[in-house]
């Protein structure tokens, strides 16, 4: 039972992103017998790019990918370098966990009313210091290059490349790295960059490659902040998909599998980077130029960081005062009247919607969490750590662009003749899930001492009655930390929920993104908040329930 | 947990007995029959979701049918009705002829005429509707025609839509009421009109507007858009549109996405006059704080567009029963004067008035408008739609020429 779980989890991982993109690919050169494509062809291709402004489309999608990482990676290194061992640093560390779970549809909503000629930031300084009396007629929100896209997509990126440098450092014990490189005279930032930096990277790479894809291809972030006429690439080839003249799904394929190629081409362009960063690093890191990066303040990382839970948070107030606001007009920085409209109104769907959101999000984490569990304990049974490449493949789901291969998914589902419904998005979503609880819950899973194990053993317990009455009470906090990090990932996510249930699997983000083509900005302030918050949810859990087990365990509870 | 390996269990045997059951059995015709069948059934309705007030509607009638038929509706939320036809379509390929996700669609135009052309709906049943009868269809053309298409009882009218504009009276005095005096006050006060991203239904009708009031030939839009007639016919909108576009909100670079988000740019005082489909829509934003009570509603000196939308049951829907009773629930007296209440939807009706009972009229009469709708009599002249073949290639040509600009 146990040998075939890491079998399973690979099956889980590879075999619909691998029959997705195969059924995808054939598609996008005219194969398709169902709706009459039975000859091979470029068609397809020839009509993708004679659709009008589909360079721009590219071009902004791949911008996307790489200004998005570069600066959000930026950012990051730049706080810990500056920062680390302070006060702020511990204070940003718990500032994560709070942050991530916010999907990214709510933290985009946030942002965009942050942000708008209307919104809460231009209401705060009009019309005393802009004097603004009506909104000024500048293009921010939905701007054609994609500029606030990428600038939202910065700040919710950067929560996720500092946990993933958080879980790496302790590997490469910067605190020795850095005291070395300061005792021989260097500023502190060169410190960092010169010692700790090189050791770090090649582990955060997969991360990185994983906001590279995303900010390449996202397609709810673009919905609400990206720009429409043209789209990016990925919400164009959803446009298409849904059109109803059946041709345009060989274009729709070629898009698909392009949107692949630019994500690629992206990753490809980050890697050459790497290659003329080390080489021309290299010559800086030898120069032993003591006085170099003595210009960087600590001041610019914690800036940084500080900008970007703002943007957060600040978002979500303003949405939470908007979903509370009677009429608001501009530049009245508070609604005149407050009520509780929207929310009574919203009521019986958010409860309708939150339960299939749980329930969803449960079933796939509780899923994925076995499904690691058996693969984990494999490894610790037989002392085989997981290679390189089941690393990769546990970051396939996050690296090969959504759009490419659930467009390839929706084909073959519907050539199968399954009823779009729950359990398919139940199955797609193990695909997302899976690969975060394994991140989250493998660290813990190998540190535990092994001698706990072996003493459980020695005094007679078979390894199934070791693993339930010592490893799993043990590892209680890791495991729940693990499935509310799954649930979170699945109540996030938007399209996989969106094309594999044929919109008849109506979640809190969903729902969020539905409305969010309406203007009823109340509205998308509650359904925002509560998408925010189901989330969080699964957190709180995770960490009451510890302290409620483990009451009277006061070392328990101290375990990480 | 329990309960929803039993529903899926009970969807699964769903499924194999529709599969046994010939379909040909129901007959609108046997109403009680019908109902009987309806009974359990979770009818998945298609609809158009752009617009809160709207979903509150849809799930206020899935509250009233669940309570007086016992059977569920379920609200699939589409932000284009053209993807519910691309499901069916894509069903139909893959050869599920009779267990659909699609039980019935909010439709009209051009997604009609296709679905009807290529043998996507069930019917003819519309005609058979208890309640077909309260809108007078001898003597109200609208109910049987489809944007020039014969509906011929494959869908069943559900609501009335007129083309009327609206505008802060405290911010602007006289409103310019012709596309051409559109232009000239659009080139006076730029950034401060704008129309929503074709292919939008609000934005496409946008474009019909400026169409039927620039075109040389009326007449001709009434007829398929062949090549020879359609290049001379829209050639002066294009030539609007070109002196427009530098002139709109964010220099016509951004468009919002549909009514509602037309309706926001008023309320953020970022734009001063806004369109929609509905006449009592500014009431209701107002009664709701979503607009400022200044905001007036009017029409233009020529005549707007003016439609009727439908509700259309799919060849393969899985829940047929279930979706004649729902709609014919939707065209009862009681569930059209509470869509038209300002206060819910502000969507006119489709039933005659003359066809009514007195209580049943009485359910409209007593409805209140509100300062900012325009009562029916004040409508003016109602232009028909064009054949749907002109939006098609409008939307089309649109794409071509604005995007990326």
């Amino acid at each position: 039972m146990l040998r075939i779980a890491p079998t399973v989890a690979v099956a889980l991982l590879t075999v619909p992103i691998a029959v997705g993109l195969l059924a995808v690919l054939l598609p996008s050169f005219g194969y398709l017998p169902v709706i009459g494509g039975t000859e091979l062809t470029f068609d397809p291709w020839r009509r993708l790019f004679a659709q009008p402004a589909l360079a721009k489309s590219i071009v902004v999608s791949l911008t996307s990918g790489l200004f998005t990482t570069a600066v959000a990676l930026a950012a990051v290194c730049l706080f810990i370098a500056g920062s680390s061992r302070t006060r702020i640093y511990s204070w940003f560390r718990r500032l994560i966990s709070p942050l991530l779970s916010v999907p990214h549809a709510a933290a985009a909503f946030g942002f965009a009313f942050l942000v708008a000629p209307s919104g809460l930031l231009a209401r705060t300084f009009s019309p005393w210091a802009t004097g603004w009396e009506r909104p000024p007629d500048i293009l921010i929100v939905h701007d054609p290059w994609g500029l606030t896209m990428m600038v939202g997509l910065v700040a919710k990126e950067i929560p996720f490349l500092m946990l993933m440098c958080f879980a790496a450092l302790p590997q490469i014990e910067p605190a020795r790295r850095v005291t070395l490189a300061r005792s021989l005279g260097y500023a502190p930032a060169a410190a960092w960059f010169k010692t700790v930096f090189p050791g770090l990277y090649p582990l955060i790479r997969l991360p990185v490659y994983a906001v590279i894809a995303y900010a390449s291809s996202t397609v709810d972030v673009a919905l609400i902040l990206g720009p429409t006429n043209p789209p990016t690439v990925s919400v164009a080839v959803i446009r298409w998909l849904n059109d109803p003249d059946l041709s345009m799904r060989f274009m729709a394929s070629a898009g698909a599998v392009l949107q692949l190629i630019i994500t690629v081409a992206a990753i490809a362009i980050w890697w050459g980077l790497e290659v003329v960063v080390r080489i021309l690093g290299r010559r800086w890191l030898e120069n032993g130029d003591r006085s170099s990066l003595r210009g960087i303040s600590p001041i610019w990382g914690a800036g940084f960081m500080a900008l970007s839970a703002a943007a957060i948070f600040l978002g979500l107030s303003g949405l939470a005062i908007s979903s509370l606001a009677g009429f608001w007009r501009f530049p009245e920085i508070l609604p005149a009247a407050f009520t509780l409209r929207a929310w009574e109104r919203s009521g019986p769907a958010i409860a309708e919607t939150i339960w299939t959101s749980l329930l969803l999000g449960g079933i796939a984490a509780a899923v994925s969490l076995a499904v690691v569990t058996g693969a984990l304990e494999n490894e610790v049974r037989r002392h085989r750590r997981a290679g390189h490449t089941a690393m990769l493949l546990l970051y396939l789901p996050l690296i090969v662009p959504q759009t490419a291969f659930l467009l390839g998914m929706v084909f073959s589902i519907e050539l199968a003749g399954v009823r779009p419904g729950f359990w398919p998005v139940v199955f797609s979503h193990i695909v997302f899930v899976l690969p975060y609880v394994y991140l989250s819950l493998s660290e813990p899973y190998r540190r535990l001492d092994p001698r706990w194990i072996q003493v459980a053993l020695s005094l007679g317990t078979s390894p199934a009655r070791a693993f339930w009455r010592v490893r799993l009470p043990l590892l209680m906090m890791p495991f729940l930390a693990a499935f509310a990090i799954g649930l979170a990932v699945s109540v996030g996510l938007y399209l996989p929920t969106l094309l594999i249930g044929a919109g008849r699997v109506a979640t809190v983000t969903t729902e969020a993104v539905a409305l969010s083509s309406g203007g009823d900005r109340r509205i998308i302030g509650v359904w925002a908040l509560v998408q925010a918050f189901v989330p969080a949810f699964g957190f709180t859990i995770a960490l009451l329930v510890p302290r409620f087990l483990w009451r009277n365990r006061r070392g328990m509870r101290e375990i990480r | 947990m329990f309960t929803m390996l039993k529903n899926v269990l009970l969807a699964l045997a769903a499924v194999i007995a529709v599969g046994s059951h010939a379909l040909a059995e129901l007959d609108p015709a046997k109403w009680s029959a019908v109902a009987e069948e309806a009974r359990g059934q979770t009818v998945y309705w298609n609809a158009w979701a752009g617009e809160s007030r709207i979903n509150d509607y849809i799930a206020w009638a899935g509250r009233e049918v669940e309570a007086r038929y016992g059977f569920k509706v379920v609200h699939v939320k589409i932000g284009d009705t053209a993807e519910a036809v691309a499901r069916v379509v894509g069903e139909k390929a893959a050869g599920n002829t009779a267990a659909g996700a699609v039980d019935m669609i909010w439709i009209n135009g051009e997604n009609f005429s296709s679905m009807k052309r290529n043998g996507l709906l069930f019917g003819p049943w519309a005609e058979a509707l208890p309640n077909f009868a309260l809108t007078d269809p001898d003597n109200n053309r609208g109910v049987r025609e489809d944007f020039t298409v014969p509906v011929e009882g494959f869908e069943a009218p559900w609501g009335k839509a007129q083309i009327v504009l609206y505008y802060d009276a405290a911010r602007l005095n006289a409103p310019p009421k012709s596309m051409t005096a559109l232009l000239a006050w659009a080139k006076a006060n730029p950034g401060r009109f704008a129309y929503p991203l074709p292919p939008d239904f609000l934005g496409s009708t946008f474009l019909k507007q400026a169409l039927m009031e620039l075109s040389p030939d009326r007449e001709a839009l009434y007829r398929p858009a062949e090549d020879a007639i359609y290049g001379r016919a829209t050639a002066p909108l294009w030539a609007f549109l070109d002196q427009l576009h530098p002139n709109l909100w964010r220099g016509g670079m951004a468009f919002p996405g549909n009514s509602s988000g037309l309706r926001r740019l008023v309320a953020d005082n970022e734009i001063d006059i806004g369109f929609s489909f509905h006449p009592a829509e500014a009431s209701a934003a107002i009664a709701n704080g979503e607009l400022p009570d200044t905001v007036r509603t009017y029409i233009l000196d020529g005549g707007t567009i003016g439609n009727v939308s439908f509700l259309a049951i799919p060849f393969n829907g899985t829940h047929k029963a279930g979706a004649l009773i729902l709609a014919n629930f939707l065209l009862s007296p009681e569930a059209q004067a509470h869509k038209e209440d300002p206060a819910t939807w502000g969507s006119s009706t489709v039933l005659a008035m003359n066809k009514l009972s007195s209580e049943q009229k009485a359910l409209f009469d007593r409805l209140d408008l509100g300062k900012a709708a325009l009562r029916p009599e004040e409508l003016g002249a109602i232009l028909p739609e064009p054949h749907p073949s002109w939006m098609e290639r409008l939307e089309k040509d649109w794409a071509g020429r604005y995007s990326g600009r």
